[in-house]
C-alpha cells in the first residue's frame, strides 16, 4: 500500500507532467530539426512560429465558441487546429517567398540564414502582439481532467492522489500521431524521400532531378504543421501567452542538440531527455522517501538533490557533457 | 513672404518660451514584461495627475508639464538605465516617475538617477533593500509604495489569524520576491510559524512542474506565491491546482489582479492576499475623477498618481522644477501638517502652496512618508469568494 502511495506521488509530480512536458518540447524540436537537416540553419524564429499558429487557433477557437461549436469534453481547440495550421503554412511560404528565398540564391552561409531568422523571430514577435496583445489568453474548454486528484483518492482510497489533465492526455496522444504520420511521410512517401536526399547530399538530389523549391516548401509546410500543433498544446495545457513561446526557444534547441540536429529520432529523444532533468533531478524525494522507508529512516529534510533553481543549469549541463563525448548529439546528427 | 514667415514662427517661439516653462517628468514604466497588464493603468494614472495641474495653469506660475513615457521592462536592468538616461539626457525631464519592478528601480536609482540628481519616486517598488537609511541616494529616491518589511508583518498577521501555522513558499527569483521572501520568513518565523520550504522560481518559464514537485514534497496548510500575476506566479498556481499539491493560496501585491480572477475563479476559493489599498475617502475621490477613463482599482494605479502629484507639489513648494532645489519638499508636502488633500484637489493644493500655506497630501493611496521617504503602507486584506475577489479589511 505505501509502496503504491509512493509510486502515485511519483506519477503525479514528476512521471506525468514531464512526458506531457517532453512531448510538448519533442514536437518543437522536431521542427528545429527539420529545418536544420534541410535548409541548413538553426531557425530561431521557431518559438514564434509556435506562438503565431497559437494565436489563430485561439482566435479560432474563439470565433467558434461563439458560433456555439464545442467537441464535447474535448477542447474545441482542436477542431480550430487544422485551420490555424493552413494559417501558419501560409504565412510559412510567405515568409519564405519573401526573405529565406533570397537568402538562398545567394548561396548565403547558414549563419546568416540564422540571423535572417532572428529578424524573422522579431518582426513574429511584434506581429503577434498586434495582433492578440501580450497578455495572457485562455482558450481552453471542456474537461480539465482525465481523471481528478479527488477522484482518484476517492477510487483507490489512497493518501496521495493523481491527475491526469485531458490537455496532457491529449498532448501525448497527439504528439505520437503526428511524429508516426511524420515518419511515415519521410520513409514512405516519393516526397518525403526526396526531402531526406536532399538533406543527405544537395548536389546529388539535384542531379538526380529533384526539384529543390519543391522539397523548400514541403519542408515549411510540415515545420507550420508541428510549430502549430505544438504551439496549441502547449496553449492548452499552460496558458497562452507570446512571450513564453518565446523562452521556450531556449529548451527546444537544447532538446535538438542533445538528440542530434537533424535527426528527427533525435529530437524526440532529446525532448523527453530535457523535461526529465529539469524534473527529475531537482525533485524533493521526502515526499517519496516517507512512504518506502520504516519510520526510523524517514528523512526530516527534503532529500533534493539540487535545488530548483539550478533546473536549467542541469539541461545545459546534460547538452555540453553530450556535445563533448558525441558532438553530433545522442542520434547522430549533423554536428552543430 | 519667407522672411516673414520665418519672423512670426520665431516670434511665436519665443513668446513660448516667455510666457511659460515647459516641465517634463518621466514616467518610467514596465509597459512590457512580466507586469505589462498592471502598468497601463499605472501610467494613466500618473498622466492624469499632471493633466489635472496643466488645465489648473496654476504650478510656478502657469508652467505646463508633458509626461514622457519609457520602458522599463521591469527586468531587464540593463534596458532600464538605457531609457532612464535617455529620459535625462535626451529628453531633459526634471524628475521621474517610476520605476515600478524594485530591481529596475535600484538599477535606475545607483547609475542614472543619483549621478544626475534627479528625483525618482517610485509607485510600486517594494523591496526591502531600497530603504535608503543611510542617505545613499542624497535624498533623491521616495516611494508611494510601501516596503515590504511591512508587508512581511502584514501577511504574518492575515495569515496567524487564519489559524494557518505552516506553509510552503514559492518567490520569484528578483529582488521583489526575494526580499519579500525574506521579510515573510523573518515576520513569520518570530510569530510561531513555520515555513516548510522556501523555493524561488524563474519568471515566465515555461514549465513548472519542477518546482511544484518540490513544493508539495515540503507541503504545507497553504502556498504562499510571491511572483506576479502575468508572469511565473500564475504558472505556478496553475501547476499546484492541477496536481492538486495545494487547494489554497496566498497572495501578495504582485499576485492580486483581475487576471488572478480570469485565470482561476473559484478554484482558488478560500485564498487570501493583500495589497496596497486604503478604505481613506481618496480611493473613492480617485474612482470618481478616472471615470472610465481606465481601470482605476488595478494595482498602483492611485499609487502611480500619487507620485506624479507628489513631484508636482513639491516643485511648487520650492518654486523651482530643479530636482536639487525641490527633494526637500517631498516629505514636506506629503505628510502633516496643513490641509488635507485629496485627489481632484491638486489646483486647490497649488493655491495653498502658493500662498504660503501648507498641505498634507493624501492622495489616492493615504500616502504618508516615514522613515527614508516610503509609505507607511496601507494595505487591502483580500479573500476569494466565490470565484472573486473581495475585500475582506483594510489594515
Amino acid at each position: 500500500m505505501d509502496f503504491l502511495n509512493a509510486l502515485v506521488a511519483l506519477s503525479n509530480f514528476v512521471l506525468i507532467p514531464a512526458i506531457a512536458y517532453g512531448s510538448q518540447l519533442a514536437l518543437g524540436a522536431l521542427g528545429v530539426t527539420l529545418i536544420y537537416g534541410i535548409l541548413r540553419f538553426s531557425n530561431f524564429a521557431h518559438g514564434d512560429t509556435m506562438a503565431f499558429g497559437a494565436m489563430l487557433a485561439v482566435l479560432i477557437t474563439w470565433w467558434f465558441q461563439s458560433m456555439g461549436l464545442s467537441l464535447g469534453p474535448l477542447p474545441t481547440a482542436l477542431l480550430a487546429l487544422p485551420f490555424a495550421i493552413l494559417g501558419t503554412m501560409a504565412l510559412m511560404l510567405i515568409t519564405d517567398r519573401m526573405i529565406y528565398r533570397f537568402y538562398r540564391e545567394q548561396k548565403a552561409k547558414p549563419v546568416i540564414l540564422v540571423i535572417v531568422s532572428m529578424g524573422v523571430m522579431f518582426i513574429m514577435n511584434g506581429l503577434v502582439r498586434f495582433i492578440i496583445g501580450p497578455a495572457d489568453q485562455k482558450f481552453s474548454d471542456g474537461e480539465r481532467f482525465i481523471i481528478s486528484v479527488r477522484e482518484f483518492k476517492q477510487m483507490t482510497g489512497l493518501r496521495e492522489g493523481l491527475a491526469i489533465k485531458t490537455t496532457q492526455g491529449i498532448t501525448v496522444v497527439v504528439a505520437i500521431v503526428a511524429v508516426a504520420l511524420l515518419f511515415w511521410f519521410l520513409n514512405r512517401t516519393r516526397t518525403g524521400k526526396s526531402m531526406r536526399a536532399y538533406s543527405d547530399n544537395e548536389d546529388l538530389a539535384l542531379l538526380s532531378g529533384i526539384n529543390p523549391e519543391r522539397v523548400v516548401m514541403y519542408t515549411w509546410l510540415i515545420v507550420a504543421a508541428l510549430a502549430t500543433t505544438a504551439g496549441v498544446l502547449y496553449g492548452l495545457d499552460k496558458s497562452f501567452k507570446p512571450f513564453v513561446y518565446f523562452q521556450l526557444l531556449l529548451p527546444i534547441f537544447a532538446a535538438a542538440i542533445v538528440g542530434g540536429l537533424g535527426s528527427p529520432l533525435g529530437a524526440i529523444a532529446g525532448g523527453f531527455v530535457i523535461a526529465f532533468s529539469e524534473v527529475t533531478i531537482t525533485y524533493a524525494w521526502k515526499k517519496v522517501l516517507k512512504y518506502m522507508l520504516p519510520e526510523s529512516l524517514e528523512p526530516s529534510g527534503l532529500v533534493q538533490l539540487l535545488s530548483t533553481d539550478y533546473k536549467f543549469a542541469v539541461s545545459f549541463v546534460i547538452l555540453i557533457v553530450v556535445l563533448l563525448f558525441k558532438p553530433t548529439g545522442l542520434f547522430k546528427g549533423k554536428s552543430v | 513672404m519667407k522672411k516673414l514667415l520665418m519672423a512670426s514662427a520665431a516670434g511665436a517661439l519665443l513668446a513660448g518660451a516667455a510666457s511659460a516653462e515647459d516641465i517634463k517628468i518621466g514616467v518610467i514604466l514596465g509597459f512590457t514584461g512580466p507586469l505589462e497588464s498592471i502598468t497601463p493603468a499605472m501610467g494613466d494614472g500618473a498622466e492624469l495627475a499632471i493633466k489635472e495641474v496643466n488645465d489648473s495653469g496654476k504650478l510656478l506660475n502657469g508652467a505646463s508639464v508633458t509626461a514622457v513615457r519609457a520602458d522599463s521592462t521591469c527586468i531587464d536592468a540593463a534596458a532600464a538605465t538605457a531609457a532612464a538616461e535617455r529620459l535625462i539626457t535626451s529628453d531633459g525631464v526634471k524628475a521621474i516617475m517610476g520605476a515600478d519592478c524594485s530591481g529596475v528601480t535600484g538599477a535606475i536609482l545607483q547609475n542614472v538617477a543619483v549621478p544626475n540628481g534627479v528625483v525618482m519616486i517610485s509607485p510600486s517598488a517594494t523591496s526591502p533593500g531600497l530603504s535608503h537609511a543611510n542617505n545613499e541616494d542624497n535624498g533623491l529616491f521616495f516611494r508611494t509604495a510601501p516596503s515590504d518589511a511591512r508587508q512581511g508583518v502584514v501577511m504574518t498577521e492575515i495569515l496567524m489569524e487564519e489559524g494557518i501555522k505552516e506553509v510552503a513558499v514559492s518567490y520569484v527569483n528578483n529582488d521583489y520576491g526575494k526580499g519579500l521572501a525574506d521579510a515573510f520568513a523573518s515576520a513569520y518565523e518570530a510569530a510561531g510559524g513555520s515555513i516548510t520550504i522556501s523555493a524561488a522560481h524563474e519568471d515566465q518559464k515555461a514549465d513548472y512542474s519542477a518546482e511544484v514537485g518540490a513544493l508539495a514534497a515540503a507541503g504545507g496548510e497553504r502556498l504562499v506565491v510571491a511572483g506576479y500575476v502575468d508572469g511565473g506566479g500564475s504558472g505556478i498556481v496553475r501547476a499546484a491546482i492541477d496536481t492538486g499539491a495545494f487547494d489554497t493560496f496566498h497572495f501578495p501585491d504582485g499576485m492580486v489582479g483581475d487576471q488572478l480572477q480570469a485565470n482561476f475563479g473559484d478554484e482558488i476559493e478560500g485564498s487570501t492576499g493583500q495589497f496596497p489599498g486604503t478604505d481613506s475617502p481618496g480611493a473613492a475621490n480617485y474612482g470618481k475623477i478616472v471615470g472610465d477613463a481606465f481601470d482605476s482599482s488595478g494595482a498602483f494605479s492611485p499609487e502611480s498618481y500619487d507620485a506624479a502629484a507628489l513631484i508636482m507639489l513639491a516643485m511648487q513648494a520650492a518654486g523651482s522644477a530643479e530636482s536639487a532645489d525641490f527633494k526637500e519638499k517631498v516629505m514636506e508636502v506629503a505628510n502633516a501638517p496643513g490641509e488635507k488633500i485629496y485627489p481632484g484637489e491638486l489646483a486647490k493644493a497649488l493655491d495653498i502652496i502658493a500662498g504660503g500655506g501648507d498641505v498634507d497630501y493624501v492622495g489616492a493611496s493615504a500616502v504618508e512618508l516615514i522613515g527614508p521617504g516610503e509609505s507607511a503602507g496601507n494595505y487591502r486584506q483580500i479573500v476569494i469568494d466565490g470565484g472573486e475577489i473581495t475585500t475582506a479589511k483594510y489594515r
